[in-house]
């Protein structure tokens, strides 16, 4: 008798969960694209799952996909490091808003030296990252660290291979602090490095790279850098202070940058606050002005506005920089426009 | 009344005769289709490679395959960098693995005691099986710092002001690089080419061997003379058939050839191969030329591949045609 009531019981818990998960397929959704975020979507979505039941299902394909994909509407959302221009936007019919911020952080291996203790200016890191200076005791580099016991050693820099928003960030900064390495290594997702460079797939990749090999210079997001436990190079912004990366400095730099425009992705690079960190990024969702069903439209809205909301505690565990509260207000009234 | 029924017979045998013929119709076309569905997949990658690659071809000509230019944010690109780190690895690799498979091949054929023979052999073809991404892993991680520490030194010290070698040992130690992608290469198709030679070891008749032996030759003169001799079109094929596998190896080589887009004399520095630059490069890639030169790429392994696979099984099917000597 109780195995028949079991039985009984169990099957009407599936026909309820069959019930249950008909139902709420409308109001799952799917989206694709940066790497970089994937780790906080999925986080995200799980959390947003537990609250209200609706599925999030996000896949880190890389930003050029996720912007393929949501130009052929195969997704309902799509997560991208470098922001589509206005004229883009107004093309393909998309509202961009920028989700969480990151920061690219220049990281080291030179024996004898600490974490913080090198300091770096944006001419000297672009000739280092050019491949015109050579040798860690260079004086370009014993200049700005009297005191410092900088070893004879050779600089190996250590790229991203694969392509990629971090080095799309990293070089767009260093080309706009010199013109020699626009000319030689160039700005992108892909770029020309020095003949002393050596590529890693991915920011582990890279990390491990600095981590193996003597007299290594490298670029890895915020977060892979405090995971992996790895020495920072204190850099130089705009206001003349040497700033190690931190949550703290990097949420500054967005502080003081104008998210009133179009898209709503200004330019967090070099920002002149007194503690930004000058290479400050964010990552964007885009999303369709007007879809094809509603209810998936007002799902992604739903779980933005929850995400920006509830997940500030999440974003920072895991290495990103939440959005300064005045920006999340300013992304949901954006998000109005999502229909 | 028996002419009916054995008119009904007929009827019947005729009747199962043509159900059989229907069946092997069937049966016959159904896997001929199976068959043209490999052969038609191979032909649509071949067409839909060329097509994909069409605008960088036009765009760079023949001079692709030997300009050493690979620049995504001047839009110019030549795939020599990527076939020389393609063809250095894959030979150096060989060169690596063709002595050690031969010596493993022999051993186990030769002078291995019997109850060793399964074991080892199991354990080889077993080495077989690892995915490649393990041995990228375990080479960046495990493999290229020891590398770094103690064999590039003493290499360097030893060889560095050798004429003409020395350069081939120059630049700093950093572990990864061209000679470390080749040497974890060749330990990814030692077990393929160890397999193949003693599979083919074993055809030789044992009449032939046995007579060597008894007229007093060494097992050495036995595998000199003998052995090889009459299995040397299956040795080659096999050692092909490994070479086709370095060259298009893309993960493990992806984690320890380090990455850069340039021909460096040094066997120390990093280099790229044809499949590591569109594992990096194919999931952000500029759409236009970057995308199409990197299908260009791909068209171009295809065809390497291509010609070694079939020259291998060329020689493979000659050796076993030969067997029955």
């Amino acid at each position: 008798m109780i195995t028949i009531n079991k039985l009984a019981k169990g099957s009407l818990a599936v026909a309820m969960g069959l019930a249950f998960s008909v139902s709420a397929l409308a109001a799952d959704i799917t989206g694709a694209g940066s790497t970089f975020a994937y780790a906080i979507y999925t986080k995200w979505a799980e959390g947003y799952q537990a609250k209200t039941g609706n599925k999030v299902n996000y896949q880190g394909i890389g930003s050029s996909g996720g912007v393929k994909q949501i130009k052929a509407k195969t997704v309902d959302f799509a997560g991208s490091d470098a922001p589509l221009k206005e004229e883009e936007l107004d093309a393909a019919h998309l509202v961009q808003i920028p989700t969480v911020m990151g920061g690219v952080t220049i990281v080291m291996n030179v024996p004898g030296i600490e974490s913080g203790k090198l300091k770096l200016d944006g001419t000297t890191t672009a000739d280092i990252f050019r491949g015109a200076i050579t040798k860690w005791n260079d004086p370009a580099i014993a200049k700005l660290n009297p005191g410092v016991a900088l070893p004879n050693l050779a600089i190996t820099v250590a790229n991203r291979s694969d392509g990629s928003g971090t080095t799309y960030a990293f070089s767009n900064y260093l080309a706009k602090q010199s013109m020699a390495f626009m000319r030689e290594v160039g700005a992108g997702n892909t770029v020309n490095w020095p003949a002393n460079s050596v590529g890693g797939k991915g920011n582990p990749g890279v990390a491990a790279n600095v981590e193996k090999i003597k007299g290594t210079i490298g670029y890895v997001d915020f977060s892979d850098a405090v995971k992996n436990n790895m020495k920072f190079v204190a850099l130089k912004n705009r206001a003349g202070n040497f700033i190690v990366p931190s949550q703290k400095s990097v949420a500054d730099a967005a502080a003081g940058a104008n998210f009133k425009v179009k898209g709503m992705a200004p330019d967090l690079l070099d920002q002149s606050a007194k503690n930004a960190w000058p290479i400050t990024t964010a990552t964007f969702v885009l999303a369709y002005e007007k879809g094809a069903d509603a209810a998936k439209q007002k799902a992604v809205v739903d779980f933005f506005t929850w995400s920006l909301n509830n997940g500030q505690k999440e974003a920072a565990e895991l290495g990103y920089v939440a959005l300064p509260p005045s920006v999340v207000k300013m992304v949901e009234a954006e998000m109005k426009n999502i229909k | 009344m028996s002419e009916p029924s054995a008119s009904a017979g007929i009827d019947l045998h005729a009747k199962q005769v043509r159900r059989f013929r229907l069946q092997d119709m069937f049966f016959h076309h159904s896997t001929q289709l199976f068959a043209f569905v490999v052969l038609a997949s191979l032909v649509g990658i071949l067409v839909s490679l060329a097509i994909e690659a069409w605008p960088s071809l036009k765009a760079f000509g023949p001079a692709f395959l030997w300009t050493n230019v690979w620049s995504v944010p001047d839009d110019q690109f030549g795939a020599l960098a990527a076939i020389y780190g393609t063809v250095t690895t894959s030979v150096l690799a060989l060169l690596i693995a063709v002595p050690i498979s031969f010596g493993i091949a022999l051993f186990l054929t030769e002078t291995c005691p019997v109850w060793l023979r399964r074991p080892l052999g199991t354990a080889i073809e077993l080495l077989a099986g690892i995915p490649s991404i393990v041995y990228g892993i375990w080479g960046l991680f495990v493999f290229a710092p020891l590398f770094a520490e103690y064999i590039q030194p003493p290499l360097q010290a030893v060889l560095g002001d050798v004429p003409v070698i020395g350069r081939w040992f120059s630049g700093p130690p950093i572990g990864v690089g061209i000679l470390t992608a080749s040497i974890v290469l060749a330990l990814m198709i030692i077990p393929f080419i160890a397999s193949v030679m003693r599979d083919v070891f074993e055809t030789v008749p044992h009449v032939l061997k046995e007579s060597a032996y008894g007229v007093g030759c060494t097992t050495w003169e036995v595998v000199r003379n003998i052995v090889l001799p009459y299995t040397r079109v299956g040795v080659i094929g096999g050692i092909m058939l490994g070479l086709g596998r370095a060259l298009g190896e893309t993960m493990a080589v992806t984690f320890v050839i380090g990455n850069a887009n340039r021909i460096n004399g040094s066997l120390f520095a990093p280099g790229t191969s044809i499949a590591s630059t569109l594992a990096n490069e194919f999931g952000e890639a500029d759409p236009g030329l970057h995308i199409s030169s990197l299908f260009a790429l791909g068209l171009v392994l295809f065809v390497i591949t291509f010609v070694v696979l079939a020259i291998s099984r060329w020689l493979i099917s000659r050796s076993m045609g030969s067997e029955g000597l």
